[in-house]
């Protein structure tokens, strides 16, 4: 009988699977359960985007492309990017179409993380950044944002995470969860510390599309002396609700996208043809669609926030992704002792801010990617779950 | 601002002026005054459930009616049409482009009583010279809402 614990890389074993999963495992047990959970939209793919994957499956475009994309899709990445956010990509060798953010997130990581190599992240942050940096052989130093900072990162917290082992420094904005965004002198302080290092910044933008407020997001790399030190990473998945289509890429300096080519050639081959194709399209022709979802978003996180605050749970104003990150710190509860109280008493799923990092204590993570009946429903409910508690 | 209220009641007549407030970023106050203006300038002409009455065991039965209309000189389809509408059974009244003129859909509790109505009374107007009376079979989606499947949320298989 073989003992898997000796065979098994105790770098993977000893990364923690999400706890998150056995809460969510108990709320899908549950009848009548209200979710304010999940984090993907509850938009459709915008039809015309669906048909372009259909009319590509009719005419059938059903083999590889090349291995760093579609042509014709790096193109138009390198349109997009251009127009949106300023930054000017050469689609024959600055551009990677990944499968989601997620590939592009690993393969940069691996691309630039050799053993012993420090990788700053920001926390409460997405959950992937920690793992992939270790199964990498990095270290992962965390920067605890927090909420009297609006989750940034400020120049004097990086300053002190910088080691002479430092290698990448993570960006996660707009951040899922807090819905934190860094704006441009936010931005230029960071750069200030970063020029002269050989520091490099993964910048997960897969939320650029959905910030609010009338400010725009700022892509890292469009800072002064940025663009060269930047891999920017975005996605389909959040701005055009094509989860499922799992489409990303990564944008950055020929030298490294090179090398994450490679990565991606042998662990890969390319992205999802029919995604590819659908992808052509969202990118081309579907501003207005964005532009709808985002005015819906707004409504929602609006109805969101207000509800939260009305029943005494202090909520900032999340300004970018589709999250509000309320304190629940007056309960006196933990994070996780608050969701699963609130999931068995009220039938309401919500995400501890621990998930996301230590310094999630004393938050919860709540989408808005509901109806607004549905969020006004999950919120008569916490309102009930806190005068109970009084 | 008032046609985003407009548009947000078009969805659901049930938000409060407090959430509409929230929603569109505006004052509670400026909300009450606008739906007021909206309702005096009649752009705002009601607000109704949108009911699926094939639930119901009760009988319920509607028709499109398509009518052949001669018009009057200086009143055209007005006449007919305003005399059309005044009628508890009729649901909708439009002047129609195409081969007939007026779309009358008819509600009534079952198919004779529709057929009664067209008989006795539509089709007996002077100026109507024919009528076709199509029954409808089964309701899918009405006033956008759909009557058919109840959207399963089939999200939350991974945690992101």
């Amino acid at each position: 009988m073989i003992d898997y614990s000796r065979v098994l890389n105790k770098t993977v074993t000893e990364i923690k699977p999400s706890g998150i999963r056995r809460f969510f495992d108990i709320a899908a047990t549950m009848d009548n359960v209200i979710s304010l959970g999940v984090g993907e939209p509850d938009f459709q793919t915008p039809w015309q985007i669906r048909k372009a994957g259909i009319n590509s499956l009719e005419k059938g475009k059903t083999k590889y492309t090349s291995n760093k994309g579609d042509a014709k899709l790096l193109e138009e990445i390198s349109t997009y990017m251009k127009r949106k956010f300023g930054l000017t990509y050469n689609p024959l060798n600055e551009i990677l179409v990944t499968v989601g953010g997620s590939e592009a997130i690993d393969a940069a990581i691996r691309a630039l993380v050799a053993v012993g190599d420090e990788v700053i992240i920001p926390q409460p942050s997405y959950v992937c950044y920690e793992p992939i940096t270790r199964l990498a052989g990095g270290v992962p130093v965390i920067i605890n944002t927090k909420a009297e900072n609006d989750f940034k990162v400020t120049p004097e917290e990086l300053k002190a995470a910088i080691t002479d082992k430092t290698k990448v420094l993570v960006l996660p904005y707009p951040c899922n969860p807090t819905g934190a965004i860094m704006e441009r002198e936010d931005l230029e302080k960071l750069a200030d510390v970063l020029k002269d290092t050989d520091i490099m910044v993964l910048s997960d933008e897969i939320y650029a599309e959905l910030t609010f407020g009338g400010k725009p997001h700022v892509s890292p790399a469009s800072v002064d002396g940025m663009f060269e030190r930047t891999v920017t990473i975005n996605g389909f998945s959040k701005a055009f609700s094509m989860t499922g289509w799992r489409m990303g890429y990564a944008c950055g300096p020929a030298p490294i996208m090179e090398q994450m080519i490679k990565i991606h050639q042998f662990a890969i081959m390319c992205a999802p043809t029919t995604s590819q194709y659908a992808a052509i399209e969202a990118l081309k022709n579907c501003d207005g669609e964005v532009e709808y979802m985002v005015n819906e978003y707004n409504m929602r996180r609006r109805i969101m926030v207000a509800g939260f605050n009305r029943i005494g749970l202090t909520c900032r104003e999340p300004k970018g992704a589709f999250y509000a990150f309320p304190s629940i710190e007056s309960t006196g509860m933990t994070s996780e002792e608050f969701c699963e109280k609130l999931l068995h008493s009220k039938k309401v799923a919500v995400v501890p801010g621990t998930a996301f990092g230590d310094s999630g204590e004393g938050f919860i993570r709540a989408s808005y990617c509901y109806s607004v009946e549905h969020i006004n429903e999950a919120i008569r409910r916490i309102d009930e779950f806190l005068k109970e508690l009084r | 601002m008032k046609y985003e209220i407009l548009k947000l009641l078009a969805r659901n007549a049930k938000y409060t002026n407090e959430e509409l407030a929230v929603m569109l970023n505006i004052d509670e106050k400026e909300v009450a005054e606008d739906i007021k203006q909206l309702e005096k300038d009649g752009l705002l002409r009601g607000y109704k459930a949108v009911v699926d009455w094939e639930k119901l065991d009760e009988a319920y039965v509607s028709a499109i009616v398509e009518l052949n209309v001669v018009p009057k000189a200086g009143l055209g389809f007005e006449e007919v049409a305003e005399k059309i509408m005044k009628y508890n059974e009729v649901e909708s009244v439009y002047l129609m482009s195409g081969v007939y003129d007026l779309n009358v859909v008819v509600k009534g509790k079952t198919l004779r009583d529709i057929a009664w109505f067209v008989a006795k009374e539509l089709a007996t107007i002077d100026s109507v010279t024919s009528t076709t009376t199509h029954f409808v079979m089964r309701r899918y989606k009405e006033l956008d809402v759909d009557l058919v499947t109840f959207d399963k949320d089939d999200r939350g298989q991974l945690f992101v």
